[in-house]
């Protein structure tokens, strides 16, 4: 163990832009998609999350921290952030009707093994 | 196979019919088969994430003027199932319950927590099931037949954990996809009921 700061700590604390909790609240489970807005000031790690949800459907905020490989609470931070500048949003409602979730998930669990 | 896996897209990114999200939580002590019951039932290769924490040691630590802080790193293994409109997120909830603010954040807005329980071990699960409790999530709780464990009645289960007798108890073999979606169904038909709702 090595003495002094926590290398892992503070990376992770200067990806977020020294912040500590998101701009909105936003869950890991939380569905974001790219919502056509551009800003030319982006952070690296910023940069990378538009890559990755650049023009082919949503992810959740998990999956922005598992594949870009950032910490939860970083991804969190960061997705938030971009959401307030209009680069992402959350998946927009269809025209389909509205289903009763919990009935649209057994309904699907049922179906997997039937 | 579901739509939602495209073997094109190394990021599986969901299809536009997808616009809203559910997560469940697959909780349960080390080894109790978490990311196995998570594996089995995602249509993506299960992920992982890791969050750097600081545990502030409190109490007899500090008391005895230990150093309080230490370093270390919490890992979640998580999958997703497709549904129409719908993605279910299955997150397994770290083994060690004493990080409490990591389990604070996966429970909120969750529908409620599938406990995986090991026959073998059945004390260690006290404080995953107290950990769900405290945050007032509903559950089931699915004992994960591994081959070699003792083979208890239900009965002797439930009283050995103390369930109320409205709690759902299943088996189940994580190996098994049919079986771990089994469990989840019973979840979620529990939830689906008035007295499963969350308090």
């Amino acid at each position: 163990m090595t003495a002094g700061r926590d290398t892992g700590l503070v990376r992770a604390y200067v990806k977020a832009g020294g912040r500590l909790s998101a701009s909105r609240w936003i869950d890991l489970a939380s569905l974001v998609v790219a919502a056509g807005g551009h800003h030319p000031n982006l952070g690296p790690e910023q940069r990378q999350i538009m890559a990755l949800l650049g023009t082919r459907g949503a992810l959740s905020v998990a999956e922005v921290a598992a594949h870009l490989e950032l910490p939860p609470s970083v991804a969190k931070i960061l997705t938030a952030d971009l959401m307030d500048l209009g680069c992402l949003a959350a998946p927009a409602p269809h025209n389909a009707p509205a289903t009763d979730v919990l009935e649209e998930v057994l309904r699907g669990l049922r179906n997997l093994i039937v | 196979m579901d739509s939602a896996t495209s073997s094109s897209d190394p990021h599986s990114r969901l299809p536009a019919t997808v616009i809203r999200s559910v997560k469940i939580l697959v909780a349960g002590h080390f080894g109790a088969g978490k990311t196995t019951l998570v594996g089995s039932v995602s249509e993506i290769p299960p992920l992982r994430t890791e969050e750097p924490i600081t545990r502030v040691s409190i109490g007899v630590d500090d008391l005895a003027g230990l150093p309080a802080k230490k370093a270390t790193t919490v890992a979640m293994d998580f999958g997703r199932r497709t549904f129409g409109s719908t993605a279910l997120y299955l997150f397994g909830t770290p083994g060690q319950e004493r990080f409490a603010p990591v389990w604070d954040d996966l429970s909120r807005g969750a529908l409620g927590a599938l406990v995986l329980v090991d026959t073998r071990r059945l004390d260690a699960s006290f404080g995953i099931l107290s950990a769900v409790e405290a945050r007032g999530l509903p559950y089931a709780v699915a004992v994960n037949e591994f081959d070699d464990a003792p083979h208890h009645p239900p009965p002797e289960i439930r009283e050995a954990l103390d369930l109320a007798p409205a709690t759902p108890l299943i088996r189940c073999d994580a190996r098994d996809m049919p079986s771990s979606v089994h469990a989840l169904i019973t979840l979620v038909a529990h939830l689906s009921q008035p007295s499963g709702a969350p308090q």
